[in-house]
């Protein structure tokens, strides 16, 4: 599974409902619930990679969330080397983790006792903290959060953080678009 | 096929559906100023939206535990030292130590 779908989250909403009893179509309606916000992210992306339509599609299947937030630049533009290659190290890490855990996995005992189930959020952490750089984008995170966080009693695992999504709406305010142009005429037309 | 199966192919198929509808509907062009604008506030929306709903939601309750307070040391690590490796080697840590009191 590992191997074909990479996307963790998605992977792991699909196995928590099928292991609650739920059948293949809810598994896989959630996991794409989960994906949908690929859907921004490599439409976000697609102007930064080169090549005709079918190699775009091909290094859009490399977008995750930390290659994607890794190769920002920040300005809606993106670094395709970057993003490429640290999809190919999370990519090799990822599927050979999944053997080592399938294979020793009862060895290690409960991961949730040596506190892995932090280190996802944690890293998330950092990369938000990176993010933070305007007032707007706190703003923005500070509304998201508190989305996710209200919905998560109402709705589906993966839902929360979708909606969230919404708050990035706020760059539709005429200041925020303003601030965008300033910044591109700054930095001379980029790409 | 098994239901598991199903779930893996299905998964598999939306995935590279999602992941490549982007780069070729709107690749290689100009992108909408309104949409730049959206898309540089997506990454801070989505990324504090999961921190905060794998650090702080237990299925479909809020509560805090372990995993909270490792999260919050982690986030207090890179805050002031910005290594992302000891950030996350110590939420590991913290919350370990926490579940094992």
């Amino acid at each position: 599974m590992s191997a074909i779908v990479f996307a963790g989250s998605a992977q792991f909403t699909a196995i928590s409902i099928l292991a609650q009893g739920g059948g293949a179509g809810a598994a896989v309606a959630a996991a794409a619930l989960m994906n949908s916000r690929f859907l921004p992210m490599s439409a976000a992306v697609g102007p930064s990679f080169s090549g005709g339509p079918i190699r775009r599609a091909l290094k859009g299947q490399a977008v995750v969330d930390h290659s994607w937030a890794l190769s920002s630049r920040g300005d809606g533009t993106f670094d395709e080397h970057l993003l490429l290659g640290a999809s190919a190290i999370a990519y090799v890490t990822w599927v050979s983790g999944t053997a080592v855990g399938a294979l020793w996995g009862d060895a290690l005992g409960d991961p949730d006792k040596l506190g892995l189930d932090a280190i996802f959020p944690a890293f998330f952490f950092g990369l938000l903290l990176n993010e933070l750089r305007s007032r707007r984008a706190r703003g923005v995170a500070a509304l998201g959060t508190g989305i996710a966080l209200a919905l998560v009693p109402f709705t589906p695992a993966g839902v929360p953080v979708l909606v969230a999504s919404l708050a990035a709406l706020v760059g539709l305010t005429r200041r925020a678009r303003a601030d965008v142009r300033e910044r591109q005429e700054a930095e001379g037309e980029p790409r | 096929m098994s239901t598991g199966a199903m779930t893996i192919v299905g998964c598999a198929l939306v995935t590279a559906a999602i992941k490549a509808a982007g780069p070729v509907a709107l690749g290689g062009r100009e992108l909408p100023t309104w949409f730049t604008s959206v898309v540089i506030l997506l990454s801070p929306a989505l990324l504090a939206a999961l921190v905060a709903t794998q650090a702080l939601a237990e299925g479909d309750q809020l509560a805090l535990e372990a995993d909270t307070g490792g999260v919050a040391v982690g986030g207090l690590v890179i805050w002031r030292s910005g290594s992302i490796v000891a950030c996350v080697l110590a939420a590991a840590t913290v919350t370990a130590a926490l579940r094992a009191l």
